[in-house]
């Protein structure tokens, strides 16, 4: 056993005896210095805790969103760990909005990387209480006592379950070091203990958003400007109001809401509304325009990183390697689209929702509960979120959007009622991944290692719009010109060369970007990815081991690398008429590589299989990281394949699956996916197994058809396709 | 008004015969695991057997169900015990988010109740107008394959008991 560092006393704070409910003890983590926290009589805790109920029944409040990742199933596998109990005797239950857990946020992978520490702690300070406990009511000294089956086991082998003791233990004061297991003595970390959530979800008895609420919900649908930044010019609702079941037409700051019985009789009020819109400068905008505005941009950038001499090389090369990369907006498309209910009455606002993001001082921006409290008019301590299970989040469900919108519209209506967004609504007013435009140059030495590597990117830039709005112009402008998550893995790029730049041009549209699985590395990871595979080829050396030569300083990148190569026979003959590529990339903490092995059908890419090697540090639960990995593939190929949203007089083309196409299982391919956990701290696996898809898809293509992909969706034979100079 | 059986019971829908039978299940009759995912018919999540047949709800009017014999996720499992491929889903850990799985067993129920032991090709052609945006597809395919094996084991275990003439 190791001892851990010193537990502050504040930071570790036990919450108390409600009663009847025995011990209860809660964490404080990131953003919360001083949380506050009520120390007794208070079904109020920090952050992730631990409640041992006096009829043994032990409950871990999970303050982060279930969307498929497997956080409900994670988090309490950490305090179940340390407290020693069964896997079977655990259960969970999310946490409300409060600003006692500080910034409730679910994304950037951070949930296993932000809760390893704490959570441990809470279940091993908790054991030590029980442990106390025990010796108390025994008279014998603590050190003799062990626990073991979810009970303390006193020197003679009598035992008193934790439950019996949680009364006792409660009024102990709160240990200030605890000692955590050292890695070879864990029971549960590390193996794939079954998620808490699948029977529900496998039963019909789960609760997304769409089904939570309280009885007799009306339904609203919104009418939103078709063209990003319009407003309601003129509305005529008499027709929409005379329909059966059409209670209300109420104008919102984001359009026209119509309240009725049920969403098939809002749609009908909908489809009966007579708005005129003021559609603003926003309608001349289409993929043409926005494509030269990149373009044209790109030279102009921010240099964010610059090794070297790169001009000094560029200057005296007779053949320097230029591409130009283009990627598209993306929509999230969450299979449940977005919904809210809210209920505004008595002063208070209460929200049931699928959110990412429920807590956050409104200082800077709010979470949910601060913004459905500002938009409904009650304060943020009189407004609560209920957070359900998310029918996907990717990133969409961090917005805040559709929760301001219920509580705006539940302001000024009575009874609680439920937006309900459809498919059409979730794709045309999205917050998309944004397109970009890359021109990558490069010099290969002698020995055919790049002697320079030149990137400039342009693209619009996701934090800027975060910004709050108190902040003033200027400095909004500079986060903007900084945002790292237009750049990352592209400023951080591993490859070895002494002369490296990157620019990043921000470029102001009006179309609304936000956080799409990977963020970042969905743009730079193909990019960098594709155009190392380039140099490989034009070096004429074999893309794995080139990347292998040139990672030296890297010896993650070399591990996954390593361990793809092998699961994969790289190097051996691929089947007839298929050919191989491969990719690797770091983010949100781990290390991905694939290899996709692709044949054409139809003049398209088929994908027959993947083999991706992760190195996620240490692996938690060993099912839900290969599930995480399946996940992020499939999401990351259908981008790669199909995904596009194409702008037309400032609308969204696309409006639903048949023209925003999803893989599907008959086009799905095998996924053979390696654990290589290097023993650091676990990394992210939401999103890492998404980057590397689209690269490892385009190498194969080159390396069976010589046609090197340089614009997504992959289009065989497009002449953007095969673009590669910049004259 | 329109009369028909839903999950063995027989339940009266008042809801104009033009609306979606979706709707009618989710908000008159509070069979929320029934998913509403397009409102199309392309992706899968509202599908429930009609007369045994896979139909997506939200294309079939509540008009044209007068009669019929429907069964959504809340009636797949019988008194007591989870149908083998609910079992299957669990032992598999298929769902991620969870939201499409209603309809996806849905469609897998119709395919063992068509094929006993379904291939891999069989599987592809019953279950690919059920998009699984976090992409379980794989484990989705393993889930029906052993499916059709706890199918048979409790088949196999069934008979002595009625030898026993239990009941």
């Amino acid at each position: 056993m190791s001892e851990s560092g010193a537990l502050s006393r504040r930071s570790f704070v036990k919450v108390g005896v409600v009663a009847g409910a025995g011990l209860t003890l809660g964490v404080a983590w990131r953003l919360t210095r001083d949380p506050g926290l009520p120390t007794s009589d208070s079904t109020w805790v920090p952050n992730a805790y631990l409640r041992i109920d006096e009829d043994g029944s032990i409950t871990v409040l999970v303050p982060r969103s279930e969307m498929g990742q497997g956080v409900s199933t994670a988090l309490p596998q950490l305090v179940a760990e340390e407290l020693d109990v069964p896997w079977d005797a655990v259960s969970f239950e999310f946490a409300q909005a409060h600003d006692a857990y500080g910034m409730m946020v679910t994304g950037g992978s951070t949930s296993v990387r932000e809760s390893w520490e704490p959570l441990r702690r809470a279940g091993a300070t908790a054991r030590e209480m029980l442990r106390r406990a025990g010796a108390n009511r025994w008279g014998v000294d603590v050190a003799d006592v062990s626990t073991g089956n979810a009970a303390v086991i006193a020197p003679d082998g009598s035992t008193a379950s934790y439950g019996a003791l949680a009364a006792e233990a409660a009024r102990l004061d709160v240990p200030d070091e605890v000692a955590l297991k050292e890695p070879a003595d864990y029971r549960l970390i590390g193996t794939s203990v079954p998620r808490l959530d699948v029977e529900a979800k496998s039963t019909g008895r789960a609760i997304f958003g769409i089904d939570a609420g309280p009885p007799d919900t009306r339904v609203a649908v919104v009418e939103r400007s078709p063209v990003f930044g319009g407003v309601v010019r003129s509305l005529r609702a008499d027709a929409a109001l005379a329909l059966p079941g059409v209670d209300e037409i109420v104008e919102l700051e984001s359009g026209v809401a119509v309240v009725a019985n049920g969403y098939v009789a809002a749609n009908a009020g909908r489809d009966a509304l007579e708005i005129e819109w003021d559609e603003g400068d926003g309608a001349n905008l289409d993929d043409a325009t926005i494509a030269d505005r990149l373009r044209s941009a790109v030279r102009n950038g921010r240099t964010v990183r610059d090794d070297g001499d790169v001009d000094a090389v560029l200057a005296g090369a007779e053949a320097p390697i230029r591409a130009e990369y283009r990627l598209p907006y993306l929509a999230h498309a969450t299979m449940e689209p977005m919904n809210c209910t809210a209920w505004v009455r008595d002063g208070r606002c209460t929200v049931w929702t699928g959110t990412q993001f429920q807590n956050a001082p409104a200082i800077v921006g709010g979470g949910a509960r601060q913004v459905a409290a500002a938009a409904a008019g009650v304060p943020a301590d009189a407004t609560e979120v209920h957070t359900t299970f998310l029918g996907g989040g990717f990133g969409r469900r961090s917005e805040r959007d559709f929760v301001r919108e219920a509580a705006e519209l539940a302001g000024k209506i009575q009874g609680p009622v439920k937006v309900v967004w459809s498919r059409e609504d979730d794709m045309r007013h999205d917050f998309y991944r944004p397109a970009s435009y890359h021109e990558l140059t490069a010099v290969l030495g002698e020995d055919g290692r790049p002697a320079a590597w030149d990137h400039r990117t342009a693209s619009q830039s996701i934090m800027e719009r975060l910004v709050p709005g108190w902040v003033p112009g200027p400095a909004r402008n500079l986060v903007g010109k900084r945002d790292s998550t237009s750049t990352e893995g592209a400023s951080d790029q591993p490859y070895e060369s002494p002369n490296v730049r990157l620019t990043y041009a921000k470029v102001d549209l009006p179309i609304p970007v936000g956080f799409w699985r990977s963020v970042g590395h969905t743009h730079t990871g193909f990019v960098v990815e594709s155009f190392i595979d380039e140099l490989a080829h034009a070096a004429g050396e074999d893309p794995y081991e080139y990347r292998r030569a040139l990672l030296s300083a890297h010896p993650r990148h070399v591990g996954v690398l390593d361990a793809v190569a092998e699961a994969s026979a790289w190097g051996s003959t691929p089947p007839e008429g298929r050919g191989r590529g491969i990719a690797v990339v770091r983010s949100f903490g781990s290390y991905v590589a694939q290899v996709a092995e692709v044949s054409i059908r139809d003049g398209q890419p088929r994908v027959h299989q993947v083999w991706c090697a992760v190195d996620c540090g240490t692996v938690l639960n060993p099912a839900i990281v290969r599930a995480q990995m399946e996940s992020g593939i499939v999401y990351g190929l259908t981008a790669a394949l199909f995904g596009e949203i194409n702008i037309e007089g400032g609308r969204v083309v696309q409006s639903n699956f048949h023209d925003y196409r999803m893989l599907r299982m008959n086009e799905a391919p095998r996924i053979d996916v390696v654990l290589a956990p290097s023993g650091d701290a676990p990394g992210g696996v939401g999103e890492p197994g998404t980057p590397p898809i689209a690269p490892a898809v385009a190498n194969a293509v080159y390396a069976l058809t010589g046609e090197r992909i340089r614009t997504l969706p992959i289009r065989l034979g497009s002449p953007a396709g095969t673009a590669g100079s910049l004259s | 008004m329109t009369t028909l059986t839903i999950n063995g019971e027989p339940r009266d829908i008042s809801a104009p015969n033009s609306s979606p039978l979706l709707w009618a299940l989710r908000e008159e009759l509070g069979l929320t695991g029934t998913k509403f995912g397009c409102g199309i018919g392309q992706c899968g999540a509202c599908t429930v057997l009609l007369d045994g047949a896979p139909v997506r709800s939200c294309q079939v009017p509540v008009g044209s169900a007068q009669g019929t014999t429907v069964t959504t996720i809340e009636g797949v499992a019988g008194a007591g015990e989870l149908h083998p491929i609910q079992q299957a889903w669990i032992e598999e850990q298929v769902p991620q988010c969870g939201y499409c799985q209603s309809g996806q067993i849905i469609s897998a129920l119709a395919l063992l109740d068509e094929r006993a032991a379904p291939t891999d090709d069989d599987i592809d052609r019953a279950m690919s107008g059920n998009v699984c945006r976090c992409g379980a597809y794989q484990a989705i395919r393993r889930a029906i394959h052993r499916a059709v094996a706890i199918r048979s084991e409790r088949i196999a275990s069934d008979e002595p008991d009625q030898g026993e003439g239990d009941g």
